[in-house]
């Protein structure tokens, strides 16, 4: 009997997994293939409590299939009048007790993983970055190395990094689902979590409290590299001159537009704290321009010129003199160079 | 009187009648007629939402529109179409069910939809005046504090007016279930859905008053320069989170109760048996309101309130799901041993269960904290909510209007395009909802305006967009239907389900006095008992005698049109000074309305004895 149970057990979580895992997205935006430690904590839970539920529907509709074919009224019964019943005590007591047997089932792991994913003692013995949520961009102070970044984030794959996050407006969440679960980036406290990277990656992340118009274009990616990797992004970041010339004629040019324009009354480049715009440090490895547009010269240009049109009610729009599609272009060749690093997000394809 | 009513009357006259009435059958027409409208147009809404998510990075709205629009479906749907539907439905058919001549108090009755009405509108002004709420329904703070323009102003004064409204429906209820049933109804003899408005009414009691807390300290903070809200001047966001959903989170059983109880009724009379197990789904009933107050902040656990409270939440909410199984296993043994009839109103009920039980089953696994860390804010939840407000709610009033438009009107909908509207809305439902559970857990966050190209979410959505299509094919097959009966559709009898409740013991549509003799009642299902014991008819409690009926009044229609001024005076003397005018005038027109109320006595009517007799020929 008990065998005849377990196999039967079997085939269904395996035409579960099979079909979960058939239509799971992304590989690098899903929490339906965990990759890391919060993502496979709740996993495990979604799965758990699927398939006591699952239990639980097909009870009810062995039930309503069998009361659907037997009971209907049929053909020459139109008198017929069924027994009046008023209830059935030893029924209703079981179907009382077995639903709170069930929900204590899932009860019990929850509270456990609960505890377990609010447990931030460790954070002295681990990295901590500092993630301050903004409309519509994020900002990363990786605290006590003098490091700055916004909308990308680089962690060591395998180790425990702790996430110290508030908001500077409106309230945010942070979601990265294939790694962790979300928690809100609030304006009035500082949430405490942690992730952990199982495997190499670029991991894709999104807001998930509703902050204003571009809400839906507030991305971010974490790229999880090899902790020898992530050293060296760690001492070429610290490296960084923020004053350096750069090589081309245009790229100069276009640096002296920068600072014409004052574009470093928002932005900074290199290990200023958080500003009213993203620290352009790495601007130039950056996945995405924006967080969802692909990063090439033409886009960032229009970017320069038209903020509002990819990205509606940001608050670089209208905040700086208008410039000539030319110098937005020398603006954009600077950015593109601002490359302190050759461990970008295409290290982390392993 | 009875002259009159059976002559042909100007549309003038037919206007000014229901403007001015207090009749708890006119005013359920009222409340499906506002409630209908609403529901329409958070149904455009809703098609708008889709339209543009059926293709990755589609431009068919701007994303400041969208906002709008998903805000204002939201609010629309939950305030303005589900819970006046169902204060229609309560008002079509529990004074009848309970034997009462009518509400408790009449004018209230009247002033409470008004002010629905009115609130309602003020709101969607706000489509012509520069931009409707886009906050989203929850409007958190600070996105809702500094959105700038007015339509979160709109969303503020709207729901206070309809919110006052709700909450005097919820108390006439109340007084009307306490004190105005028939000799021998006993609560424990009170029909299932006289029962769920009961308790329906002491949830809009002690929830309703946290909103307009929650929505004075807002309008002050965009109004009056408060800072309750305000983080850099001391104030607190999350207390906003935590008024809303105390209020948010017994809303949500406000909506599903009363379909609950419909169900019961529905599956009794169409299984001719009486329902299993009536005192445990009573039970059930308040032990889901309790339950109801206790879980609000698992709408928070991503906020960061800790491990403990995330716990102790999570356990409350799971422990809902055993009283809303009692209740799901005791409809089954209903139907069991039936002899089942499946009609339109038993097609939405029985599409009801596993629709539901979906949406439970989903409401479990949500209440799952760290799980529910995946779940939060995407199209999961998304899902969950619509499975159940969508398979409960919608369903429940579906499955009510069919059931007594008969009564209602006096005319049966018909079967055919009935059962039409029903298959192609809920094949269209599962088409739109069931793929969101994947969705939300391959990436996909609601309130998104866009989703990108190349993330794996186009199927889905194509698919959802298409099952919306079908939803909105059955509302208008619908529509249809009601036009169609009110023209051709055949004539009803008093009792044209063989009923086992009150209200198919008097003609339909009612005499406006609803019962000549308020009938006695000698047990649950009473006229039920009288068939099987061969009468067929109820047994009159008292001697026929002079009947007591209020005046019509178009006081409440001025009070709440006071308000609706004085409303804009509030949004707009934030700008203007000479706002200040519309708002202590129209102020000034709801006090001079209630001094008139409190001052002139109306002492109402009496339907002489001999008229009735007259009629009784």
């Amino acid at each position: 009997m008990k065998g005849w149970m377990g196999k039967i057990r079997a085939v269904f979580l395996l035409g579960l997994t099979a079909l979960v895992l058939s239509a799971c997205g992304r590989e690098n935006l899903t929490a339906l293939d965990p990759k890391g430690y919060g993502a496979q904590k709740s996993f495990d839970l979604i799965i758990l409590s699927t398939v006591v539920m699952l239990f639980v529907l097909a009870a009810v509709m062995v039930v309503y299939t069998i009361v659907l074919i037997k009971y209907r009224k049929k053909k020459g019964q139109e008198d017929y009048i069924p027994k009046q019943v008023e209830g059935n005590k030893t029924l209703e007591t079981i179907w009382t007790i077995i639903p709170i047997i069930l929900l204590l089932i899932i009860a019990v792991p929850t509270v456990t993983a609960t505890f377990d994913l609010a447990d931030t003692s460790g954070s002295d013995d681990h990295m901590n970055i500092q993630v301050t949520g903004n409309q519509y961009w994020w900002h990363f102070n990786y605290e006590g190395q003098e490091i700055q970044t916004s909308q990308d984030m680089y962690i060591p794959v395998g180790e425990k990094v702790y996430l110290n996050m508030k908001s500077a407006d409106v309230t945010h969440s942070f979601w990265l689902p294939t790694v962790t679960g979300k928690m809100d980036v609030n304006p009035d406290n500082e949430n405490t979590m942690y992730i952990e990277a199982y495997e190499e990656g670029v991991y894709w992340g999104k807001c998930a409290e509703f902050c204003g118009p571009a809400h839906s274009l507030m991305d971010f990616k974490v790229i999880a590299v090899s902790q020898d990797e992530f050293d060296q992004w760690v001492a070429d970041m610290q490296n960084v001159d923020p004053d350096a010339e750069p090589d081309s004629a245009v790229a100069q040019d276009g640096k002296a537009l920068f600072e014409e324009n004052n574009c470093m009354g928002c932005h900074a480049i290199g290990s200023s704290p958080v500003q009213v715009g993203p620290n352009l440090t790495d601007f130039g490895n950056r996945s995405k321009l924006a967080g969802t547009e692909e990063m090439n010269k033409e886009n960032l240009v229009q970017w320069i010129m038209d903020p509002e049109s990819m990205k509606p009610g940001n608050k670089m729009t209208g905040n700086y003199p208008e410039v000539s599609k030319d110098e937005a272009g020398k603006i954009a060749e600077y950015l593109l160079q601002l490359k302190p690093s050759e461990i970008t997000p295409e290290s982390a394809k392993d | 009187m009875s002259i009159a009513a059976a002559q042909k009357r100007s549309f003038g006259a037919v206007l000014w009648d229901y403007l001015t009435t207090v009749d708890h059958k006119k005013i359920a027409h009222l409340y499906l007629i506002g409630g209908g409208f609403f529901f329409l147009l958070g149904g455009l809404e809703a098609m708008i939402i889709r339209i543009q998510l059926i293709k990755p990075e589609n431009d068919f709205v701007s994303a400041g529109f969208y906002n709008e629009v998903f805000t204002m479906h939201g609010t629309t749907m939950i305030f303005l179409a589900a819970m006046p539907l169902l204060l229609g439905l309560m008002n079509a058919a529990v004074p009848l069910q309970i034997g009462a001549r009518d509400v408790a108090f009449p004018f209230l009755n009247s002033l409470g939809f008004w002010l629905f009405m009115f609130g309602g509108l003020l709101l969607n002004m706000s489509w012509f005046f520069g931009g409707a709420p886009d906050a989203g329904w929850t409007s958190y703070v600070p996105v809702s504090t500094t959105s700038p323009g007015h339509g979160v102003d709109f969303y503020v004064m709207g729901l206070q007016i309809a919110g006052a409204g709700t909450l005097i429906g919820g108390i006439n209820f109340l007084v009307t279930i306490i004190n105005m049933r028939a000799p021998g109804m006993t609560f424990m003899r009170m029909p299932l859905f006289s029962w769920t408005t009961f308790i329906t009414s002491v949830l809009i009691l002690f929830a309703f008053p946290a909103l307009t807390v929650g929505l004075f300290l807002l309008m002050f903070d965009r109004m009056f320069g408060t800072a309750f809200f305000d983080v850099s001047l001391g104030g607190n966001t999350i207390i906003w989170q935590h008024l809303f959903w105390i209020f948010g989170h017994p809303e949500v059983y406000i909506l599903i109760l009363p379909t609950f109880g419909i169900f019961s009724d529905v599956f009794s009379t169409f299984s001719k048996k009486r329902l299993f197990g009536y005192t445990a789904m009573v039970f059930a009933t308040i032990l889901i309101a309790f339950l109801g107050f206790m879980v609000w902040a698992h709408h928070m656990f991503t906020v960061g309130l800790g491990p403990v409270a995330n716990s102790l939440f999570a356990i409350a909410t799971m422990a809902i799901a055993v009283p809303t199984g009692i209740k799901i296993f005791n409809w089954l043994a209903t139907m069991w041993g039936g002899s089942i009839t499946i009609n339109t109103t038993m097609l939405w009920s029985l599409g009801f269960i596993p629709t539901f039980t979906i949406g439970g089953m989903t409401g479990v696994m949500v209440a799952s904290v760290v799980a529910d860390y995946q779940y939060h804010d995407t199209y999961f939840v998304v899902a969950h909510f619509h499975y159940v407000i969508v398979g409960g709610t919608v369903f429940g009033i579906m499955a009510g209007l069919h059931h007594w438009w008969p009564k209602m009107f006096g005319r049966i909908l018909n079967e055919t395009m009935g059962k039409l509207t029903f298959w192609t809305f809920f094949i269209g439902f599962h088409l739109t909802f069931f793929i969101q559970h994947f969705l939300g857990l391959m990436g996909m966050p609601r309130r998104y305006w866009v989703f990108l190209e190349n993330q794996g979410l186009d199927l889905g959505n194509l698919i959802s967009t298409i099952g919306a299509f079908f939803m909105a094919f059955g509302v208008i097959v619908f529509m249809i239907n009601v036009v169609y009966s009110a023209v051709k559709g055949e004539k009803a009898g008093a009792d044209p389900w063989d009923g086992r409740t009150l209200e198919w013991t008097i003609a339909s549509p009612p005499p406006f006095y609803n019962f000549k003799q308020t009938p006695l009642v000698r047990g649950l299902d009473p006229l039920w008992i009288e068939k099987t014991e061969g009468k067929g008819k109820m047994t009159p409690a008292e001697p026929l005698g002079d009947i007591h009926m209020p005046n019509p009044t178009f006081l409440p229609f001025m009070m709440s049109l006071g308000l609706f001024v004085a409303g804009f005076g509030f949004i707009y003397q934030v700008n203007y000074d000479w706002a200040y005018g519309l708002l202590f005038g129209g102020m000034a027109i709801t006090l001079v309305c209630m001094l008139l109320r409190s001052l002139k006595d109306d002492h109402g009517y009496h339907i002489p004895k001999e008229e009735l007799e007259g009629k009784a020929k």
